[in-house]
């Protein structure tokens, strides 16, 4: 993970997650879907890869994100879709917390 | 089944083209054939009622697949292509332009077929039904800036119709024959929450009304100008829409022999009675291992999953098809999602204010077991609902009117 190749964003406060309870936060134009599982705290891309809605506002269970709108379902540790009717993965991005802070990282322009 | 085999699917719909993939996807080598009666290659039909009505949506976003998937994957789509006949001793199907394919295993991907309103006047230009690509464009002309739109059937496509008329700006009026709407699908109470929807936004709904013919227009007496109600009530219509349900297209399994029963019969794999013929989509009749009967359903889910599970078992993997039906809808700023078949039920439980900003969920329970659910604007609901209905549990319903203790709170307790 070469830390020189993303820039860094705070985007919520640790404390604020809770399990398994996803939230979102907007990145310039990227939209992410950030969520604590077993303590360990993921960013995928939060626009489902079928039809425009947010995983964020979807159900995870399982280490998984349900999409509200169609089912869809995508790892939030891989991004990996393994339910359709979506067909590609979503993006994930990298996570450091410092005091608190949630920072997600996305690749330097 | 070896690579010289020959698979023909009867239907060129979401079903016909799911089950191809499916089948091509769990390692079938051989031929696959698809004959489409429409001009079309496999496309989906939700957005003809919404975004391809309003124009909002490109046409091309309704296809499955590229025209260069099907060459890509020897998936052969026939268009135009209508059957006419299966010779279940030959394993043939006769088309009606008198071309044979023969088979090794065939898929029955026909579908519904609209029901007529048997009025007078039906035979009217003018009148609109909605089931294809080609009814959605002629339809999408008729919603012209200020014409006078009435849809007969207050159903999801009547309302979906009245909501894209609307953007489109027409002064649309939807005559209902129950007391509410969306009688079948929903309680009456959400049924009349959705009519007070579509009158804030200017729809005049009429329910409990009884349409009893078209009149033609004295100045163009081929074309409909008004609707006439068994009360002497009369509706101008410079286009008239009639959405009053579709019935399964069970005619050539029928004349084949193939056992029916308002759709044909298959089994958890989707195999008729006919070992070497499936069917699929909306036209099967199919046991659904979670409600524990069998049922027939006109939804995206099914022509999505029970086609792929039939597809799949076709290519020798065999796929059971277990779900809990889910439904949607789409009317102005309103998505709808349904989940069971909620029968009997003798409780509605509603999660949070009828607010369609926040969201808000409806459950179905009877005898304490969550047997059906409706979420507006909250899909979030849907898979912990889903799950409650699966399992048959019974939550706490305090628990669950409260949308202060999260949906996951509520099924970890009923669990």
């Amino acid at each position: 993970m070469a830390d020189a190749n993303v820039e860094w964003h705070p985007v919520i406060k640790a404390s604020e997650l809770e399990d398994e309870e996803p939230e979102h936060a907007r990145i310039g134009d990227t939209l992410v879907c950030v969520v604590r599982v077993d303590g360990q705290i993921h960013a995928i891309n939060d626009v489902c890869t079928h039809e425009y809605a947010l995983l964020s506002e979807g159900f995870c269970d399982d280490g998984e994100i349900e999409c509200p709108l169609h089912q869809a379902r995508f790892n939030v540790t891989t991004g990996k879709c393994t339910a359709g009717p979506a067909e590609e993965d979503v993006r994930t991005y990298q996570v450091k917390v410092e005091d608190d802070q949630v920072y997600v990282g996305l690749p330097k322009a | 089944m070896s690579a010289d085999a020959t698979h023909v699917i009867v239907g060129g719909g979401q079903a016909g083209g799911r089950a191809a993939e499916a089948m091509r996807a769990a390692g079938f080598e051989g031929r696959i054939v698809c004959l489409a009666s429409e001009p079309e290659r496999p496309y989906e039909r939700p957005p003809l009622s919404k975004g391809v009505l309003t124009g909002e949506a490109a046409e091309s976003a309704v296809y499955l697949r590229t025209p260069a998937y099907y060459a890509e994957n020897g998936i052969e789509v026939w268009t135009g292509a209508a059957a006419g006949h299966i010779d279940r001793e030959a394993r043939a199907v006769a088309l009606t332009d008198g071309r044979r394919v023969p088979y090794d295993r065939l898929l029955l991907a026909t579908g519904s077929r609209l029901k007529r309103l048997p009025v007078p006047g039906g035979d009217l230009r003018g009148v609109y039904y909605l089931r294809t690509l080609a009814d959605s464009r002629d339809l999408r002309d008729a919603l012209a800036p200020g014409a006078r739109v009435v849809i007969v059937g207050g159903g999801y496509i009547g309302l979906e119709v009245a909501a894209s008329a609307v953007k489109r700006g027409c002064a649309v009026t939807v005559l209902e024959g129950a007391a509410t709407v969306m009688a079948r699908q929903l309680a009456p109470e959400l049924g009349s929450w959705f009519a007070e929807q579509h009158r804030a936004r200017g729809v005049d709904v009429v329910t409990g009304a009884q349409v009893a013919g078209f009149e033609a227009r004295p100045d163009a007496p081929e074309r409909a100008g008004a609707v006439r109600c068994a009360d002497g009530s009369v509706y101008p219509a410079d286009a008239v829409v009639v959405g009053v349900g579709v019935a399964p297209a069970t005619e050539l399994a029928e004349r084949a022999g193939l056992t029916c029963d308002d759709g044909v019969v298959v089994d958890e794999h989707g195999r008729t009675d006919d070992p070497a013929i499936f069917a699929a989509g909306d036209v099967t009749r199919h046991p659904n291992p979670v409600l524990g009967r069998r049922i027939r359903l006109e939804s995206w889910q099914n022509a999505q999953y029970q086609a792929e599970a039939a597809g799949r078992s076709m290519a020798d993997v065999p796929t059971e098809y277990r779900v809990v039906p889910w439904f949607w809808s789409d009317q102005f700023d309103q998505n709808l999602q349904m989940l069971g078949l909620p029968e009997g039920w003798d409780r509605l439980v509603w999660r949070g204010e009828p607010d369609p900003a926040a969201g808000f969920a409806v459950f179905y329970l009877r005898d304490g077991v969550v047997v059906g659910a409706n979420a507006v604007n909250f899909g979030k609901a849907i898979a912990p609902a889903r799950k409650l209905i699966e399992t048959g549990a019974r939550p706490d319903a305090d628990a669950l009117a409260d949308p202060g203790t999260s949906l996951k709170t509520v099924l970890k307790a009923a669990g």
